[in-house]
Formats: structure tokens, sequence, C-alpha cells
């Protein structure tokens, strides 16, 4: 589960649920479906609802990678 | 003793007919509730039954309507347990509002001592926290049990998760969502996602493999680490009700008791039912249920439970 191609990237650090999430939403928007969108998000209470929400739209979160203070997930865009 | 609106019903000054046409109220919808004194003479609060607060626009237009044309200052209060009420209107005019009401499919709530329409919050229908179908769940039991006389008021409410929104620790019977995490681990890459999402420390990450340590007794069953987990290696083992008894609000609230946990949907009427049934044999009149369950002792109603409560597990401490 490595190595997979990222068409485009947001590092989120410092920012805040809900606008996390909601730039997130933007973002993967703007891609195709299949194309791969990497974001960058800090551990702790402002991480805790991304995964959730990204599941609850029907997106895929192919690779999680856990560095220190943050999480870099890439996220399938489905739908 | 004024404790119940039946108990006030003769006192309301009644006079009937106005310009020398015959009136007549029918007390018994005085008594089965929702027709409350207000302090202006001849007016009432009209309560509507809209179990689990939500509402069609149809009706709600409909009912816009018929509030526009009874209510003397043309106004509307939302109760406490969600229904639309309806204030001054004056009661010479309860016959036709109700005939309105009726009309449009829409029926007067209750007070005194019975079965309260249940509350309840979004639920798993749209709700992304919901594990339950509250909204379905308030209907049925709406169906089922409104009106049923009790010795006190008595107060259900539908929560789907356990942020509780509908507070069931202060109903006299409460159900909250709940739903048993069960883990894969060939599918688990050991992302720490759910350890990260986990609010409850009950997920640990294996610091070697990432791969998460479930310490079950810190688990409130909220799952959060279902939603989150990339591989759906977290799944639901079941999903139920959590079972509160006991509480209320008021001058001298109480906290209800958890009494069982899991309780599938399809059992909870048997829930409703054998509770109630313990609770006449047990209570006085004027009595809540949480003070009787005080005075008799929660052993009587768990021993009376017994069978009903076996599809369910117990309960841990503190939840």
């Amino acid at each position: 589960m490595s190595d997979i191609k990222v068409d485009d990237s947001i590092d989120l650090r410092g920012v805040i649920c809900p606008m996390n999430f909601v730039k997130t939403k933007l973002r993967l928007e703007a891609l195709e479906d299949g194309q791969v969108l990497e974001v960058t998000l800090d551990t702790g209470e402002a991480f805790q609802n991304v995964p959730k929400s990204i599941k609850d739209e029907g997106h895929k979160i192919v690779e999680v990678k856990r560095e220190d203070d943050h999480f870099k997930l890439k996220i399938e865009k489905c739908g | 003793m004024d404790r119940f609106i039946e108990d006030k019903t003769n006192k309301v000054q009644v006079s009937l007919g106005g310009g020398g046409e015959e009136k007549k109220i029918n007390f018994n919808d005085l008594k089965t509730g929702g027709f409350i004194k207000q302090r202006q003479k001849d007016l009432f609060t009209v309560r509507l039954r809209c179990p689990g607060g939500k509402i069609t626009t149809k009706h709600l237009i409909e009912i816009s309507k018929i509030a526009d044309k009874y209510s003397q200052k043309g106004v509307i209060h939302l109760s406490y347990r969600q229904s639309l009420e309806i204030l001054y209107v004056d009661y010479k005019e309860f016959s036709s509002i109700v005939d309105e009401l009726t009309k449009i499919g829409m029926q007067v709530a209750s007070c005194g001592p019975r079965v309260r329409v249940p509350t309840a919050c979004g639920g798993c229908e749209y709700n992304p926290n919901g594990l339950t179908d509250t909204q379905g769940m308030a209907q049925m039991v709406d169906k089922k049990f409104f009106g049923t006389p009790t010795h006190h008021k008595f107060k259900t409410s539908f929560s789907g998760c356990p942020l509780d929104c509908s507070r069931t620790r202060e109903m006299d019977l409460g159900f909250q969502g709940v739903v048993d995490p069960a883990w894969d681990e060939p599918s688990c890459t050991g992302c720490t996602i759910c350890a990260e999402v986990c609010i409850e420390d009950a997920i640990d990450a294996d610091p070697e493999t990432g791969k998460p340590i479930f310490k079950a007794d810190n688990c409130i069953y909220c799952g959060d680490c279902i939603r989150a987990c990339p591989t759906s290696s977290w799944t639901a083992r079941r999903t139920g009700h959590l079972v509160r008894i006991g509480g209320k609000h008021g001058r001298h609230p109480l906290e209800a008791k958890a009494m069982v946990n899991f309780i599938p949907d399809e059992n909870v009427p048997d829930v409703i039912e054998k509770t109630i049934e313990w609770y006449k044999a047990n209570g006085v009149r004027g009595e809540r249920i949480g003070k009787t369950l005080r005075r008799v002792g929660y052993d009587s109603y768990q021993a009376f439970m017994e069978e009903t409560f076996k599809v369910g597990s117990p309960v841990k401490e503190d939840i």
C-alpha cells in the first residue's frame, strides 16, 4: 500500500474542524473519479472527524502514514 | 389536589353557548390531556402529538393555518418534548380545532399520568453519528403505547448514539443506541486511525505494528472506530439499545440507571410493556418510576425483567 500516485496535495496542519474537511472536499471536487488527493492533518481533535466524513461521502482512504504529530492520508475520489 | 389536568377540569369556567347557540365541551378530550390551562381566562394551550419532533412540511403548513385561525395571539411554542403547542386557544373552540386537526391527520398530545409522546434525535437515517433508527422507534412506541395510563407521567426517549442528545438519563425509560465493534486482523493495515479517533481511550496502537489493542472496559460503543477505519477492519458485531430506567428532571432530578445493554429493536416493545407492568404493580399514584425503583429496589425490577432482558447483555459500571 505504498507508492500510490498522487494527483494533488494539501497541507491542512493548523486548520481546525470542520474547515479541514471542507477544504479536503473542495479539493476532491476538482479531481476526476479515481484520482488521488494527499492530505496532511494534525493528529488529535482536528483529525478525529475527517476520516469518518471522507468515508461517509463515499471516498476511499487508500493509504495512511503517521509521521510524528501528523497524518498523511491518500484519498481516492469516488463519485 | 391539582396534581393532574383531570383534577383541574372541574374548576375550569365553562360558559356554554354564545349568541344563543348551544355548544358542548367534551371533557373526555381534556382528560386525555393535551389541553393545558393558561393564566388567561378561558384560554388553553393545545399540545400536538409530534413523536420524535419530526413533521412533514405539508403538515406544518396546514398546522400553521389552523394555529393562525385559533390562536388568539397567532403564536406557536415548541414544547420541551419536541411537540408544537398552539397557544391562546379558547376552550369553546376545542371541538372545532380538534376536528380540523384530525382532518389533516394531526392529533392532540397528552398530559397527566400516562405514557407521553416519545422524543428522539435524528437517528441513523441522516445523522452521521446515529446508530439506531430513533425516529422509526419513536413512531412505533407512540402508536403502541401513547396514552397508556400509569401512576404518574411516563416519559420515553430514543438517542441514536452515546452523545445522548435525547437525554435518556432523564427519562422514565430511555433507549440509547450502541454498537459493539469487532476487529478483523487480516484486513487491518495498522494505520492507527482508530486509536486516534477513539476519544474514550479504548484503543491503543501497538507501537510495533500500529494495530489496535482494544481495551473493552473503556469502550462506550459509539462506533467511531468502525466509521473511521479505512479498510473496514472494524465492523459492527451487533447494534442495539442501552436501556436506562428511572430518570426524571423537575424539582428533584433523578438520574436513570442503565439496566441492560444491546436490546435489539424488535425487543423494545417488550421492554416497555413489561416495565409498565412492573410499575403498575409496584408503584403508587403520583409516584414516578424512579421513586418506585428506589423505594422497592432495583433487584425487584431486574428479577421481573429477567426473561425480557435475556436477549441483551449486562451493563458495565458507569456507562
